[in-house]
């Protein structure tokens, strides 16, 4: 059954043995992100790594741990809709970066699932904060399409990534003119040149006549999305420039998109909603800090999910830090400061993402069959002072520390 | 209920030489800029003679202390005009460290003039019902590049980094403000009345920092200068200076290398001030048929230094890592100066009893961290870790969007501390974001706090200012309303005004 359910949504999600403990967790007050919205004080149970039951009085089975969660908060687990977490242990000072790709090597062919370490510092320290997965993507530093994402576990497990190549990055705006050679007015026949390399590989390199912007590899790894296989994420924030990419959707409609960015997005709400594309938006990104965000507004989510547009909040294109992927939690209480529905800003990061990346069949929602990615709060978990008492990843207790922790430890005041 | 007193003087630099400022390399969310600047000693300098070039024509009588004598660049800013203000029936976060429950603070010619409960309005006072509302200090961001890093980021307008010399001491940051930044309008909107902006940390001396009131509309730097604020210099630490000037393959490109430039600027500095001194003497005491004293010319990085030696300019260092703020702790003994802050201060709760020891405050994040090598070893609980240790802790921002919310990052630092075991009150936590930068940037005799006499620099939040979803209602700045949430007008800058086709603004 649980074969059948991964089959279907295409994922190689992991249940391992050791996850295999049965685990009630009672009395808390249960964010279901389902039609069942908010139990007040609600039951939900774990067993073989999913979620096999929601609701009140939930009969505990035979030798089920049974954890107390009266006054707690019990949520489905964060879903960092964009990250780069796995990808480097840090960013700088010359360090070793899978996350950036350097001139003079491959752009859409970059894979992050190639390159995640389950292993890194960050995912502990992700993880702990209450974030369970996490779609991760590399910044080559030309081309159009800049690099395959995947979907990850912050299990630290080895079978962390469930889904390679699950969608591909596109610069538009500002950053896409910069790389056809500083123009927008040459970005749109480039992409419309890339995407029929891609699609027309590989043909015409056989032949010999090769791509008109794409070398051969990064044709191959991005026909696929250029036969509207996966999804792409056009990353973009002037309100003229997403009006482009509305018509360019249209006229290529078997393509699937999404917008990382939007700064401007909530002038166009309507016609974003319309065409069914969803946004990936920062409520930080309040500040005309670039010209394509000229009209940057707190409440861009508040509008945007107003006007029917399916969101997800993460940090805006430039801000992307893995270390910080646990900030998605502040985002979203910050997106509530500003005028967003608390329901609709908790699931902005959980079932939001889910469902833009097409795993809500197993996740972002706390319902009978779904993995068992479950938070215990100690509090509202979008308010800064909450925070995890418990995670659960595909039903596995993850342990509360990480290297920060470990640190902490060594360096504790002693009492006063 | 405390009376009114006397407004406080603001006090000379040198009596607050205990707070040292650092200098922080500034890698934000969306660029690396660093800045770092130094001010002059406004303060200490008002008690030298008036008229700015005195050296050219040496004053017989008072001798200015150094090549500096008054700031040429003075600030401009005045109080608005306001009403007396009565704050009624808020919680009220002393930013001292204590709480006050339903208690009114009242506000009359730009000063507190009373906190307690149950005051009496002045005729003509306006009162503002706080009732389920905290009412708390304005936020004072002690590292900011507001101005010289400001929004649009283009390569025409980053301004915080003179990145031409390993010693830009000359500089001055507040040469550098764009006073059209949209930035300063969205700080205040956060709740902040006071920021000190910095050169960037390219160097291993940016240049000097000014204090600044974020003034909305102000039309020039000096009408944002706070008055008698002193300067700071900004000095940065590690990695960024060793890059910066390693990569152009010359010094320094080593840890060695900074301390070593810092060692032979200050001593350039000693000689510097000898030679002052020596002509300040000669002019205190002409002999009879002397020739006229020619004075020494006159160099601005040494002044920078000078001031630093002499206590007048703060410095502000921009350090990471434990070990090197201590290295630059024993410098600072070698020569005879105070370091205001370290600035970013990763790994301060490493040496937390030497920064509280030394008197010297820890300038930090709430949790940014692994951006580089040595911001690895962050951890969450830095901020109070320092408290703890009776430190002076500080929460800054470094970035045009975390000074938007230190209140937030003050309330993920104090749940952090109050998750390990340590006893923190909300007051205290509070003096995080006021009256502990107010100290570092010398500024603690005019604000900072809500005691009787000190500037109306108030905030009046929707709710708990450690809740994610409290805004700022209102904010006071000098007792006169600087913003008022759902009342914006058209934008204070220009650089926003106009664009109705974008649609967000009139």
């Amino acid at each position: 059954m649980r074969m059948i359910a991964a089959m279907l949504a295409g994922l190689t999600l992991c249940v391992g043995a050791a996850s295999a403990e049965t685990v009630l967790i009672r009395g808390g007050k249960v964010v279901t992100n389902t039609s069942a919205a908010i139990l007040e004080s609600g039951d939900v149970l774990i067993e073989n790594g999913r979620i096999s039951a929601v609701g009140q009085n939930v009969r505990a089975p035979a030798g089920a741990r049974i954890i107390d969660a009266q006054g707690k908060w019990v949520t489905p687990g964060v879903f960092a809709a964009m990250s780069e977490v796995g990808l480097y242990e840090i960013s700088g000072s010359g360090a070793p970066n899978d996350a950036s790709v350097s001139k003079d090597s491959v752009s859409a062919a970059a894979n992050a699932a190639d390159a995640f370490d389950p292993a890194v510092s960050a995912i502990a320290v992700t993880r702990i904060e209450g974030v369970t997965r996490a779609a991760i993507a590399p910044t080559s530093e030309e081309g159009l399409f800049s690099g395959q994402g995947a979907l990850v576990s912050m299990s630290g497990e080895s079978d962390s990534v469930f889904r390679a190549r699950a969608f591909i990055m596109l610069k538009l705006g500002e950053d896409g003119a910069e790389r056809t050679g500083g123009s927008r007015t040459a970005t749109w026949a480039m992409l419309n040149a890339a995407l029929r390399d891609a699609r027309e590989y590989p043909g015409r390199y056989r032949s010999g006549q090769g791509g008109a912007v794409l070398g051969e590899l990064d044709a191959e790894a991005l026909a696929p999305f250029a036969r509207g296989e996966g999804l792409i994420i056009a990353q973009v924030e002037r309100a003229a420039d997403i009006r482009a990419l509305l018509r360019f959707a249209r006229a290529n409609p078997r393509l699937r998109f999404a917008i990382h960015g939007g700064a401007e997005a909530w002038h166009v709400a309507r016609d974003i909603a319309a065409a069914r594309i969803p946004v990936i938006l920062d409520p930080f990104a309040a500040l005309p800090d670039r010209f394509e965000r000229f009209g940057a507004r707190p409440d861009n989510v508040a509008l945007l999910q107003a006007a029917g547009v399916t969101i997800a909040i993460a940090p805006a294109p430039g801000s992307v830090d893995a270390p910080q992927t646990r900030l998605a939690l502040q985002l979203a209480g910050n997106a509530v400061a500003h005028g967003l529905d608390w329901d609709a800003a908790f699931a902005a990061i959980t079932s939001g993402p889910a469902a833009i990346f097409g795993v809500d069949r197993d996740l972002g929602a706390l319902a009978k069959g779904k993995l068992a990615d479950v938070v215990i709060w100690d509090g509202d978990p979008l308010e800064l002072m909450s925070a995890p008492t418990a995670v659960y990843i595909a039903g596995r207790a993850m342990p509360l520390t990480s290297r920060q922790t470990a640190l902490r430890d060594r360096y504790m005041p002693k009492a006063r | 209920m405390v009376s009114r007193q006397a407004r406080t003087p603001l006090p000379g630099a040198p009596a607050h030489g205990q707070i040292e400022f650092d200098l922080r390399e500034a890698g934000l969310r969306l660029v690396l800029w660093a800045a770092l600047a130094a001010t002059m000693g406004l303060g200490a300098c008002a008690t030298m003679p008036s008229g700015s070039d005195t050296l050219a024509e040496p004053a017989k009588a008072a001798i200015p202390a150094s090549a500096e004598t008054i700031d040429p660049y003075p600030s401009t800013y005045a109080r608005p005009a306001s009403p007396a203000i009565l704050i009624r029936g808020g919680t009220v976060l002393d930013g001292d460290g204590n709480e006050l429950a339903q208690a009114d603070v009242l506000m009359v010619e730009g000063r507190i003039a009373a906190i307690g409960p149950n005051l009496a309005a002045p005729a003509g006072a306006e009162t503002i019902d706080a009732s389920g509302k905290f009412v708390t200090p304005g936020i004072i961001d002690a590292h900011s590049h507001l101005g010289v890093y400001p929004a649009p980021a283009i390569n025409a307008t980053a301004d915080g980094n003179e990145i031409t010399s390993p010693n830009t001491a000359r500089v001055w940051a507040e040469h550098s403000v764009w006073p059209m930044d949209p930035g300063f309008s969205r700080a205040v909107a956060g709740g902040v009345t006071a920021l000190h902006i910095l050169p960037g940390s390219a160097n291993l001396i940016g240049g000097r920092g000014v204090t600044l009131r974020p003034v909305l509309g102000a039309r020039t730097v000096q009408g944002m200068k706070f008055p008698q604020a002193p300067h700071s210099l900004k000095m940065a630490c590690g990695e960024n200076p060793a890059r910066v000037y390693g990569e152009r393959k010359q010094a320094p490109s080593t840890g060695m290398g900074n301390v070593a430039g810092w060692r032979e600027l200050f001593i350039e500095a000693q000689a510097y001030q000898r030679k002052w001194r020596k002509h300040r003497e000669k002019t205190a005491n002409p002999k009879k048929d002397a020739e006229s004293i020619d004075p020494p010319d006159r160099d601005l990085a040494m002044e920078s230094l000078v001031g630093v030696l002499e206590g007048r300019v703060r410095v502000q260092w921009h350090c990471y890592r434990a070990d090197e703020m201590v290295v630059a702790i024993d410098l600072a003994k070698e020569f005879g100066f105070k370091i205001a802050a370290f600035h970013h201060a990763v790994e301060a709760y490493k040496i937390a009893d030497v920064l509280a020891r030394e008197n010297i405050c820890g300038a930090m994040w709430a949790d940014w961290w692994g951006f580089k090598i040595e911001a690895y070893d962050g951890v969450r609980e830095n901020i109070p870790f320092v408290d703890a240790a009776g430190g002076c802790a500080i929460v800054h921002s470094d970035s045009e969007i975390g000074i938007q919310r230190l209140n937030q990052e003050a309330a993920k630092a104090l749940a952090d501390g109050r998750r390990i075991g340590l006893t923190i009150s909300r007051g205290q936590a509070w003096t995080w974001l006021s009256r502990n930068p107010a100290r570092a940037l010398g500024i603690d005799g005019e604000t900072g706090t809500l005691a009787v006499g000190k500037a109306g620099d108030v905030v009046v939040w929707s709710r708990d200012p450690f809740s994610v979803y409290a805004l700022a209602e209102r904010v006071y700045m000098d007792g006169a309303l600087a913003f008022q949430r759902g009342a914006e007008r058209a934008p204070p800058s220009d650089f926003e005004l106009g664009h109705t086709e974008r649609g967000n603004r009139p």
